[in-house]
């Protein structure tokens, strides 16, 4: 089963996330060959604290596109649920632990809420999270007028930089200076939390009936249907999960930017990443292709790409048609598929 | 039947008051391999997805080892034993074969699915299917249909079932494949599972079934054990003695030089596994009928004439020149004058939600236009002249399409074609699923068309149609053409039989 044939197997399988996994690493690579300051510890904890959010939301909105629609609410929910923490992540330990869960509840009961709108109300996801998502943008402006809000100090710091100085301001492990922790000290927090999340709820929920379904729908619904899978319970599940890493975003934005701010333009602008993301991840727009940690390669590449024009003396302004450009490649790149069908007639079911 | 394990009592079931199922009684026991024959819109498929919870009676009670059951779900059915293949395989082309055999109930282990175990689980169920040679780490969309027609096989004796219902499970299957399976279900009889085979392959019911039940029109006629019956009497009874709808007088057949013009000619037509070497030809001035059951090659045929498929191989001569049209835009255009009237109205005959005129107009706009805008005035008379000449009845050529009967919507998708002036003119199943009135209608412009000097290609499902209407008859069975009657040569007897691929012409 392993070996030669089977990695072949593989590729082919996972041509899309193969290539966005390479194209990544060569855009990474090539970024910090060209830096003037060389790879260093504290790029990658700028990097990656710039990628987080971005990376959650792309996650998030693999689930819906996974079942062939598209979630048009989590850069809302990531705006709501920002607000939400920006009020709760302060106090003893114990109340910024109850903060950070009912955040995350908040994402997730948003999640719920679509899920139960497009499978009992009937009503396709593009237009049901149209919906929900300006009524998203409403609560968090509700919640936050203006930009602002409390989040603990040495929370914000120390899941913002390396795990070095997470040990250090929550003196675990002498400090930072145990002898086990030597060797993982210099990688950046964000990193590990990103990690976290795609191991312990998305490869599980992948491997999971409910999760396989979601595969199942988005590939032929009929047939899913036909082989009695939970159809109902697994669309709920996917919005809801959806939501939940919608939250995971909006937390980590509040304590990365010690505030929430409820702006429109921002969520407008992570929902449209996160589809180019997931897209770019290898995440068959028409369903049951792809996962999470594709996107989660989409989100690091689009913003490699903005990344570039720090270091080189590109105008800023050329960072859309640039990004585009990089999007349509990506996406021609699957449109293959269309050349291999022999009834015309398929191209339309 | 004291051994039943599923019996139906009294079943009924409608679709938009038709019937497709009327006052059905019908028991399959245990232990046995029963076969459901009928001809095309007999009821078979009706009878299985209710016993596998696709639909629900309107009346009658379904009981499954002597207790009343009620299905609301495929999944409820499952959960009961019933295990159902149907035509349409239930794989999911995105998820690894491994994935599919144990879909719903896969092997796992702390929760999660334990793959490891269901790709083993997946070569004990391939190997017990003879398909060694199928990995279980591959994808279903990349093996052939034979291949997935056996992974479909393996996934449902995973499931442990009391009944079996195989629904043309082995029509895309290589001969090893058939014995495989044949194998499979005498092992099956032997545990006491009750396996529904639904084949329009005499020969294979013959080798494998024990007990035969005929459906006609919705009902359950007789049910008898294999050899009671000769092959002849089995025919008839799946005939039965209807009264037919009126047809218009066909013209005298002519001797073969008086014929009119060849407008069309194919020769050794092949397309993926579904046209297998089709010959056929096509003059002015005729009506030549495709026959056979549903699904041997009939609307790929008509598919490929209308320039839909690709990569289709074969000598086609047709608009004095070689070759197929290359797209339906192609195949209407001036030089091969093709017009076809497809399968499924609401999805390719007709926008729906738009207007009567626009559906008429559609694809006629270049005839209608002056440069690049649609001329209100030609348009307006257009439209006028396609109701009137297919007498459609209707409120205002504004309203949407689909506030109009069957009938009259199908007459919309004729008069669309029409309006292109065609020479040749594919029609598919024309009259499925419309009133009795409205067919006679279309049979007798069939009729007007061709003697204005148009040919035409029908396929219909109804057996009295094709005698009805057509001067020939062309009998498609695997893709291929297997026997072709003329005149008063075609009988119900002779294209049911033909249909079946055996060989009781003579009768």
């Amino acid at each position: 089963m392993k070996g030669k044939a089977g990695i072949r197997r593989w590729l082919l399988q996972n041509l899309g996330f193969a290539t966005a996994v390479l194209l990544f690493i060569v855009l990474f690579a090539t970024y910090n060959v060209l830096h003037p300051r060389g790879f260093s510890s504290a790029v990658a904890i700028q990097n990656s604290n710039e990628t987080v959010a971005i990376a959650f939301v792309a996650m998030a909105q693999t689930l819906p596109v996974l079942l062939g629609g598209l979630d048009l609410s989590v850069g809302a929910v990531m705006t709501l649920t920002n607000c939400v923490a920006s009020e709760l992540l302060y106090g003893s330990p114990a109340q910024i632990l109850l903060g950070v869960l009912l955040t995350l509840m908040t994402g997730a009961a948003f999640g719920l809420m679509n899920g139960c709108i497009v499978v009992y109300g009937r009503i396709q996801p593009i237009i049901a999270t149209l919906a929900t998502g300006a009524i998203a943008i409403g609560l968090a402006l509700l919640i936050r007028p203006k930009p602002g809000g409390k989040v603990d100090d040495d929370l914000s710091w120390a899941l913002t930089n390396s795990v070095y100085d997470l040990a250090d301001t929550y003196g675990f492990a002498d400090g930072g200076n145990a002898w086990w922790l030597r060797p993982f000290a210099d990688i950046p927090v964000p990193v590990i939390l990103v990690l976290l999340v795609a191991f312990v709820v998305w490869v599980p929920f992948r491997r999971s009936v409910t999760g396989r379904t979601v595969y199942a729908i988005g590939s032929a619904e009929g047939a899913a249907y036909m082989s009695g899978l939970p159809i109902h319970r697994a669309k709920i599940a996917a919005f809801t999960l959806g939501g939940f890493l919608a939250a995971c975003g909006g937390l980590y934005l509040a304590i990365q930017t010690s505030s929430g701010n409820a702006d429109i333009q921002q969520a407008g602008a992570y929902t449209l990443n996160s589809i180019a993301a997931v897209v770019l991840g290898g995440t068959s727009l028409l369903g049951g292709v792809g996962g999470a940690i594709g996107s989660l390669f989409g989100a690091m590449i689009l913003r490699v790409i903005s990344f570039y024009f720090r270091i080189l003396d590109i105008d800023p302004l050329l960072q859309p048609l640039i990004e585009g450009v990089v999007l349509l490649l990506a996406v021609s790149f699957g449109a293959f598929r269309t050349l291999r069908v022999k009834n015309q007639l398929d191209l339309f079911r | 039947m004291t051994d039943a394990i599923v019996e139906y009592r009294g079943i009924s079931k409608f679709f938009a008051g038709i019937r497709a199922l009327e006052n059905v009684d019908f028991a399959c026991k245990a232990g046995s391999i029963h076969a459901i024959l009928g001809e095309n819109g007999a009821g078979k498929s009706t009878l299985i997805k209710i016993m596998a919870g696709v639909l629900q009676p309107d009346t009658g009670e379904m009981l499954l080892e002597g207790r009343p059951i009620v299905f609301p779900t495929p999944t409820a059915a499952n959960a009961a034993g019933i295990v159902c293949m149907f035509q349409e395989l239930s794989l999911v082309p995105d998820l690894s074969v491994a994935d599919n055999i144990s879909i719903s109930d896969p092997p796992r282990r702390f929760g999660l699915i334990d793959r490891r175990a269901q790709v083993a689980r997946a070569q004990e169920l391939l190997a017990r299917v003879r398909c060694e040679d199928v990995d279980p780490n591959a994808l279903v969309r990349e093996l052939s249909l034979s291949r997935r027609q056996m992974v479909e096989i393996a996934k449902a004796i995973g499931r442990n079932p009391k009944v079996l219902i195989l629904d043309e499970a082995t029509s895309a299957l290589t001969s090893r494949d058939v014995q495989t399976v044949y194998d499979l279900l005498a092992e099956l009889k032997a545990d006491g599972i009750a396996s529904l085979f639904i084949s329009h392959r005499m020969h294979e019911v013959d080798a494998l079934c024990d007990t035969l039940s005929v459906f006609r029109n919705g009902q359950h006629i007789e049910t008898f054990a294999k050899g009671e019956k000769s092959e002849r009497e089995i025919v008839r009874l799946m005939i039965g003695r209807d009264v037919e709808a009126q047809f218009p007088a066909k013209p005298p057949s002519k001797p073969e030089d008086q014929r009119g013009e060849e407008l069309l000619s194919v020769r050794n037509l092949k397309w993926e596994n579904r046209l297998n070497g089709i010959d056929l030809s096509l003059r002015r001035g005729e009506i030549v009928g495709l026959g056979g059951l549903d699904g041997q090659g009939q609307k790929e045929l008509l598919l490929a004439l209308f320039g839909v498929l690709r990569d289709v191989e074969g000598e086609v001569i047709v608009g004095g020149r070689k070759g197929l049209p290359s797209s339906p835009a192609a195949a209407k255009s001036a030089r091969t004058r093709i017009a076809l009237v497809p399968e499924d109205r609401k999805t390719e005959g007709l926008m729906l939600g738009m207007p009567i005129a626009d559906n008429l107009l559609a694809a006629s706009f270049s005839k209608i236009s002056r440069g690049p805008l649609i001329d209100p005035l030609l348009a307006r008379q257009a439209v006028d002249e396609g109701v009137e000449k297919l007498n459609i009845k209707i409120g205002s050529a504004e309203d949407a399409v689909m506030t109009l009967s069957g009938g009259n919507q199908q007459k919309v998708v004729i008069a669309k074609w029409l309006m292109t002036d065609p020479d040749i003119i594919l029609l598919n199943d024309p009259t499925r699923g419309i009133d009795v009135g409205t067919k006679q209608e279309i049979y007798r412009l069939m009729r007007e068309l061709a003697n204005e000097g148009k040919a035409i290609l029908f396929y219909s499902s109804d057996y009295a149609e094709l005698i009805g209407c057509c001067d020939r008859v062309s009998v498609l069975y695997g893709g291929r053409v297997v026997s072709e009657q003329q005149g008063d040569a075609i009988t119900e007897e002779s294209l049911v039989a033909a249909s079946l691929n055996i060989g009781v012409e003579a009768a």
